[in-house]
């Protein structure tokens, strides 16, 4: 028993915690009782510490540091002896783990278990706002529970899920045997699980879960009571989490890619998490920046927000959305990677415009910086602003446009295989276009003065990320569900999760453009009475839209125990990861992949996009001698082998 | 089917473009029938609305492009039995096509951008004779002051506006952010601490409106309403006199404090009317509130005193499980003789 708590794993991971906490108690004592104050052990500085401490304790006790201890330690490392590659057992999934299609797999898991959770908090708003009136949780609940759906949807779902998912496929499209940094891997993983729990232990806290908005705008975030802290110190695990893994996908690609996959070579799903990553890098830090800004004004006095000394409450809003808005990027360009693959490969046809769509993913990567400030429109700040943030904000729309006409083109006389991540592909795209379009509007100044803070915005966020993002992630997780489980979903059960899914779905948030027009403000856990019979059609719809998650739920659980077994391609795809078996073998291939052509050149007779060299076959020569990938007519190297 | 059958099918672009065009129209005319936005009480209301008439306009069309298309293609490029092995064409691009949709939107982009700046600059043009009203937001009510050229300044719970005068609200706010909304006026703005926020409206149709704050602002955000009242030039003016006139000199006793005075204010009212009601409950009034204390609870057995205090300075006492949140400006805003009747009535119904 004792050797279970030494050696690293759960247990010693919760002991370390727990040691956390005293040293908390600790410093605090030191400090308090050093500058003589009273009470020695105060309640909120002790919390503030420890919800560091405790998770870096976890961290720690988890053996996540354990290498890099010895090597700065001068001690012997101990040796990679991959035994602890791929997952034998559940218990696998539960310690640390260097294996990228491991930690893919607990990616999508952990990000799918804050799904259920988000998606739970938004039934139990739906049923308080059945009714005008207050029936079923009060206002501190209330404001707590949109505050944590959001930032579990958005910290914990959209933004990791996608990192989940490029983990297990992109190193294997890339032709790689794993990911650049596999001891970072696994610690930007383990940051998420903590970042998550920390948000939901804050309904604990005394004063209840933090209640500002996933937005957290000061001064209310720093006046709010103690539960806001959780927000404030778990948004920076999440952070942290994201920017380590966005270095890794960066290097990864760059350094990684097999022979013969030039840039123009890749997928377009890794062109998609190549811009995510450089996003990541670098808007992210800003979101640590405001939140540590609230936290050492709460902890230290430091009135960056406080008016009376000086402090600016608008810098708040600017630092912010600098990070918030790239993030809806963040949360929508690796969906524009998935529906990429999906649609080529389900239409039978190449990509139409390669080129372009990877340039606009970049064009959206530089232009996503210039536009933050339209969430601003209403804020006060200064007024010449608003004109050139709405120029901006109109014009990354013909990036976004390009995408969605060239996959329209790309549907255009292919040959459609209407089944379950294709559905969700197209279901993506005219939902996607529906948010897209409400996205210009946003931008046009004198309607966003009427609009803003209203459930104009609420419908046009659910539009983008579960009509757009989400319905990315469903398609992402049903086409690759083969290849990480080596089992087969139920295609009946899948088609009527979509179905069931895009129409509730339509029937939720499409009336929320109505009363948001009408007034109805957001964020409000009562309303007028005149908004009161489209709320309860929209609560219903909501309920339905809830148990349509449950179809998912089961098809996925009850086809990754007993689904009938998948082969290694069955969607007859051509890029690399459907090479190798279902799910793919330790390090992923046997010998490492040449890459001799584009990526999507279906339909071009005995054309390959990579070849697995096991010994005896010649390996084709590598294009690299010729400028052109997969771009416009460009005629393919035709191999044989 | 091979792939030559395939290809020898014809694919009914006319047919796509003719039943797109009949869905945008009736698209569009669904989106101008529909009555989308509130009563219509300021002269910036007309232009917002006629905007996204236009936005309507442009955008309907695109969203049924998308939408037939690929219905079509599911319709007719659908893989049907014995083509399970079957590829498309391997199309890769088009550069004149791709030049065509990004500049068509690029173009249409600018130009919705161009008209709105107009727009924006109609909407926020100073005015003739505007009026000046400070406002002020805090957790979880708004007052509003009338400079006067003479005399100090008029302050009211209720925003009085007169009709067809053209008004600029100087915003502020006491604790955390809010934001002052009409939604009959359409325009809005944040009230943020440490600046003053500005905007202008001209009502122009007589009635009641909600006031709203829509930046989430605590606890009582749902319940920050006040009502905003555009009367004639004439009550307006009258309403502004019987304002200055001096506190109580109708009705109130010289001395004070005895009590004895018959209330002539109707003080359910002067709780209705302050948003007490939003935060508190009192069967009296109907209110059913819950950010602060219940009073038929808390102030059973109170005297006059305490209850007056509580208005007065709501930070004396704070019950126990509850911030002290309540507003601290009531001193202010409510007249003597205002202030006197609701404490009497308090002391009355509450608990009854």
């Amino acid at each position: 028993m004792v050797a279970k708590f030494r050696a690293p794993g759960m247990y010693r991971a919760f002991l370390f915690a727990a040691y956390g906490v005293a040293l908390s108690y600790a410093i605090i004592w030191v400090f308090r009782t050093w500058y003589s104050l009273d009470p020695v052990f105060k309640g909120e500085p002790i919390l503030e510490l420890a919800l560091f401490l405790a998770p870096l304790g976890f961290l720690v006790g988890l053996g996540a540091f354990t290498y890099w201890f010895y090597w700065a330690s001068g001690k012997r490392t101990l040796a990679e002896d991959h035994s602890g590659h791929g997952a034998h057992s559940w218990r696998d999934y539960f310690r640390i783990n260097t294996d990228h299609k491991v930690i893919g797999i607990q990616y999508v898991v952990t990000s799918f278990f804050f799904f259920f959770v988000g998606g739970l908090f938004a039934m139990l708003m739906r049923a308080e706002l059945a009714q005008p009136g207050r029936q079923f949780v009060d206002a501190s609940t209330f404001n707590g529970l949109f505050s944590v759906h959001a930032s579990l949807l958005i910290f914990l779902f959209i933004i990791p899920v996608f990192a989940g998912l490029a983990n297990f496929v992109l190193p294997l499209m890339i032709g790689a045997p794993d990911m650049a940094f596999p001891r970072l891997n696994a610690l930007s993983f383990w940051m998420l699980p903590l970042a998550g729990i920390l948000m939901l232990l804050s309904f604990a806290a005394p004063g209840g879960s933090f209640a500002s908005g996933w937005t957290a705008y000061a001064p209310l975030s720093v006046t709010a009571p103690e539960g806001q802290v959780f927000f404030t110190i778990g948004v920076q695990f999440a952070g942290a989490s994201s920017i380590a893994t966005a270095l890794n996908f960066l290097v990864t690609i760059i350094t990684m890619r097999a022979p013969g996959m030039s840039f123009f070579r890749m997928p377009l799903l890794v062109w998609a998490n190549f811009s995510t990553s450089l996003l990541v890098v670098i808007a992210t830090p800003f979101i640590a920046v405001s939140q540590f800004m609230v936290l050492f004004d709460r902890a230290l006095g430091f009135n960056f927000f406080e008016p009376v000394r000086n402090g600016d409450v608008l810098m708040y809003q600017h630092i912010f959305w600098f990070y918030s808005h790239p993030a809806v990027y963040i949360m929508m360009l690796p969906g524009f990677g998935i529906i990429s693959e999906i649609l080529a490969v389900k239409s039978r046809k190449p990509i139409f415009g390669y080129r372009m769509m990877a340039f606009s993913l970049l064009a959206i990567v530089v232009l996503g910086f210039t536009v933050w400030a339209h969430h601003m429109f209403v804020s006060g700040m200064q007024d010449w602003i608003r004109v050139p943030m709405m120029i901006t904000t109109a014009i990354i729309a013909v990036p976004t446009g390009i995408k969605i006409f060239s996959w329209l083109a790309t549907l255009w006389r292919g040959v459609l295989h209407l089944d379950t991540p294709m559905l969700f592909a197209l279901g993506f795209l005219t939902m996607f276009t529906l948010g897209g379009i409400s996205g210009v509007m946003l931008a046009i100044i004198p309607f966003t003065i009427h609009v803003s803070d209203t459930y104009f915005i609420v419908a046009h966020i659910h539009y983008v990320l579960f009509g757009g993002s989400l319905f990315t992630i469903f398609a992402g997780v049903y086409y690759w569900f083969p290849k990480m489980t080596g089992r087969m979903y139920d295609e009946r059960l899948g088609k009527l999760h979509f179905w069931t899914t895009f129409v509730f779905f339509n029937l939720t948030f499409a009336p929320m453009h109505v009363i948001g027009i009408q007034g109805m403000p957001r964020r409000v856990a009562d309303y007028a009475q005149q908004w009161a019979t489209w709320n309860l059609l929209i609560s219903i719809a909501s309920f339905f839209l809830g148990l349509s998650a449950l179809i998912f739920a089961y098809n996925m659980v009850a086809s990754w125990r007993g689904g009938p077994k998948a082969g290694s391609n069955p969607w007859n795809a051509l890029t690399l990861e459907w090479l190798v078996t279902s799910p793919p073998p330790i390090f992923n291939f046997d010998a490492i992949p040449t890459v001799v052509g584009g990526p999507y050149e279906y339909g071009v007779p005995g054309a390959v996009h990579g070849v697995l060299n096991d010994g005896g076959a010649e390996v084709p020569q590598p294009a690299g001698a010729t400028a052109h990938g997969g771009g416009h007519g460009a005629t393919t190297q035709e191999t044989d082998h | 089917m091979s792939e030559e059958t395939r290809r020898q099918e014809r694919t009914p672009v006319l047919l796509m473009v003719v039943i797109g065009a009949i869905a945008s129209a009736i698209g569009i005319a669904l989106g101008l029938a529909i009555d989308w936005f509130p009563t219509k009480a300021s002269t910036q209301a007309g232009p917002i609305d006629n905007l996204y008439d236009l936005l309507i306009i442009l955008t309907v069309p695109i969203f049924v492009m998308v939408s037939v298309i690929v219905l079509f293609s599911c319709w007719k490029f659908r893989m049907r039995p014995g083509e399970e092995n079957l590829d498309g064409p391997p199309i890769h691009g088009n550069t004149k096509l791709e030049v065509v949709w990004t500049a068509i939107p690029a173009i249409m982009l600018v130009l919705i951008c161009s008209w709105a700046y107009v727009k924006l600059t109609d909407i926020e043009q100073a005015q003739a004779n505007e009026m000046r009203i400070n406002v002020t937001g805090q957790q979880f009510a708004w007052s509003y002051e009338y400079p006067q050229a003479s005399g100090k300044p008029v302050k009211s719970n209720i925003l009085y506006l007169p009709k067809d005068r053209p008004v600029r609200f100087f915003v502020h706010a006491l604790d955390v952010l809010h934001d002052f909304w009409v939604p009959a006026f359409r325009m809005k703005i944040d009230a943020v601490p440490g600046l003053t926020t500005k905007y202008r409206v001209t009502p122009n149709r007589l009635g009641t409106y909600p006031v709203v704050c829509a930046e989430l602002c605590g606890l009582g955000h749902s319940v920050m309403r006040s009502t905003a009242k555009v009367v004639s030039p004439a009550a307006f003016n009258a309403w502004i006199a019987k304002q200055k006139a001096p506190a109580g000199a109708a009705t109130a006793p010289a001395g004070g404090g005895g009590g004895t005075a018959k209330p002539t204010v109707d003080a359910k009212a002067v709780f209705n009317d302050n948003g007490c009601g939003g935060c508190h409950t009192l069967a009296d009034a109907g209110s059913n509130g819950a950010i602060g204390p219940n009073l038929d609870k808390v102030l059973v057995g109170k005297d006059a005193t305490f209850i007056k205090t509580s208005i007065e300075k709501p930070s004396a006492f704070v019950e126990k499980g509850f911030q002290d949140i309540m507003p601290k400006t009531y001193a202010d805003t409510l007249k003597p003789e205002e202030l006197d009747a609701l404490v009497t009535y308090l002391g009355k119904v509450a608990g009854k």
